[in-house]
């Protein structure tokens, strides 16, 4: 289980103090698979980036099955159980998309081994295996083999930041049954997706919303959903004739 | 079985991944003489009739076979040059393995400067691998000067790999080439320094003949307080295309100087160079420790992969 206990994180921009999170706590379960929404710089990527130990909170703290892992650095929480799946992928020149997928795992793996993951997020695993990471691989190619190292790391608490931006609609469905499928064997681990589309909030047992760097909703898929459609969190800004900013956010 | 000792074999492991007499035709230099050489029906390894070194000459038309001529150095305070020609027959096919090892222990420097010139008929292809290797902690240094000339013939092609990852002090790499019509040339460097070690490297490229082609690439990384100085001239004389790339990372107190340069003489000569150096990416250390690494493990699996 995670826990969020009153956490907050401030910066300081132009000589100025400001809250991206505000105060928050929360539970999330173990074999959950929680979608986390909300407006555009609502604090949600920041909040995976504290629970990552990408960025330290401010005040607060932050328990993974009961254990205080506020203090713990990126590498600590990593072995401690926490995977996390960037936005914007890195490049390497000269590393390839295998030996990634063998660090991501923390052991030597067969090339038969390390293909099965690039399979499950649609690659052509034998095309793709010996690629070196680097500018030579689309933004989408890049994407699905960062969701590919999140995979082979098989972490108890799994965090996919946007997993879907740069990604066509043709993969998007593909990617649909990535997590659907993640979901079905999730076996006591638990998955934080953090998305705008309604089609990954759909397979969601919980979602979360977060606005203003605060828990603006919490609660099963059944209940959150419906509130938030018509929304502007869940659809592009355009559908929503120029009342684009979320205020009108439950 | 060769006549050496531990120090020797594994200097000989080292730069030329040999545990024994190799296959094929070599030549083994240890401590400034000849300990092992054998020539086959298709390569003659001769020693030189003035002065140090070999005389190659490969049979047109050879295919699949290879050539060793590593040298170890485990003797403070030696210094030699040497002159290694390479005559390579029309439309042969074959593989090189060169490379030195310097083991110092004592307080005199070790220098080894050898002179490679290739002469590559027409069709001719050779793959050059070259490995360098210091080792031992004694205040001498390990010095290695390399000079490469080559020749190509119509339709010939060359493939050359340096590799000095550990150990040199003081390196001066100079490297010239003269490509006829359709000749093609790809040079691919991998250097690191660290501690004081100095390593330069000198290219310079005439393609002189249509259709030449040559793209010379050089990734290297400086560490502590070394420097790093990559120097390459591309020269288009007729229709002809080139690329030089320099990549380099930098660390610690590092320093690297790139300086690529293009000359065209001729209208249709098609010249491009690349060049950057810049320190690991914090979100590229990032990535890795979230997968389980520390930073330092993050540094090393970024600049092993760079450098593979």
């Amino acid at each position: 289980m995670l826990e969020l206990k009153h956490v907050s994180f401030r910066v300081s921009e132009d000589g100025q103090e400001r809250e991206i999170i505000k105060d928050v706590s929360l539970n999330i379960p173990n074999n959950k698979l929680v979608a986390i929404t909300g407006p555009n710089g609502g604090g949600k990527s920041t909040l995976a980036r504290l629970i990552a130990g990408i960025v330290k909170p401010t005040s607060g703290k932050i328990l993974l099955d009961g254990m205080d892992i506020t203090d713990f650095s990126v590498t600590d929480r990593a072995k401690t159980g926490i995977g996390f799946a960037f936005q914007q992928p890195v490049r390497f020149k000269g590393i390839q998309v295998y030996d990634l997928i063998r660090l991501a795992k923390g052991e030597d793996i067969s090339l038969d081994h390390a293909c099965d993951y690039l399979s499950a997020v649609g690659l052509c695993a034998r095309d793709y295996i010996e690629r070196e990471v680097n500018s030579s691989l689309s933004g989408g190619e890049l994407k699905r083999i960062e969701i590919a190292t999140v995979f082979a790391k098989a972490s108890k608490l799994s965090i996919f930041d946007e997993p879907e931006a740069g990604i066509d609609l043709w993969s998007f469905q593909n990617l649909i049954e990535v997590f659907e499928d993640m979901r079905d064997h999730i076996n006591g681990s638990t998955i934080l997706i953090i998305s705008h589309q309604e089609r990954i909030m759909n397979i969601a047992d919980d979602i979360l919303v977060l606005k203003d760097g605060q828990l603006a909703s919490y609660g099963p898929k059944d209940e959150v959903l419906p509130v938030l459609m018509g929304t502007a969190v869940a659809y592009p800004e355009c559908k929503k004739g120029g009342a684009g900013k979320g205020d009108d956010l439950c | 079985m060769l006549d050496l000792n531990e120090i020797q074999k594994t200097l000989l492991t080292e730069v030329a991944d040999l545990h024994d007499v190799p296959q094929g035709a070599y030549n083994i230099r240890s401590n400034s003489r000849s300990v092992g050489r054998a020539s086959t029906s298709n390569i003659e390894v001769m020693p030189r009739e003035d002065g140090q070194g070999l005389t190659i000459r490969v049979q047109p038309n050879t295919k699949n076979e290879s050539i060793h001529i590593p040298v170890v150095m485990s003797e403070s305070g030696l210094k030699e040059l040497v002159y290694n020609d390479f005559h390579i027959g029309k439309n042969a096919d074959i593989l090189i393995i060169s490379g030195c090892g310097i083991h110092n222990t004592g307080a005199q420097d070790s220098e080894h400067d050898g002179v490679h010139r290739f002469y590559l008929g027409k069709g001719s292809h050779v793959r050059y691998v070259e490995k360098h290797y210091g080792s031992g902690d004694g205040s001498g240094k390990r010095i290695l000067n390399p000079g490469t000339e080559v020749y190509m013939e119509e339709g010939s092609s060359m493939e050359m790999e340096m590799l000095q990852i550990k150990g040199v002090d003081d390196t001066t790499r100079t490297t010239t080439a003269e490509l006829a019509k359709d000749a093609r040339l790809v040079i691919r460097e991998r250097l690191m320094t660290h501690g004081n070690q100095r390593a330069i490297s000198y290219y310079i490229v005439n393609l002189n003949g249509e259709g030449a082609s040559a793209d010379v690439v050089s990734r290297s990384v400086a560490k502590d307080n070394s420097y790093q100085k990559f120097d390459a001239k591309l020269v288009g004389n007729a229709p002809c295309s080139g690329h030089t790339e320099c990549d380099s990372i930098i660390m610690d107190k590092g320093k690297i100087e790139a300086v690529p340069a293009l000359v065209a003489n001729d209208v249709d000569a098609a010249l491009v160079h690349e060049a950057a150096i810049g320190k690991i990416a914090g979100d590229q250390i990032t990535k890795l420790m979230t997968l389980g690494l520390d930073e330092q493990e993050a540094e090393a699996q970024i600049v092993n992969g760079f450098l593979k």
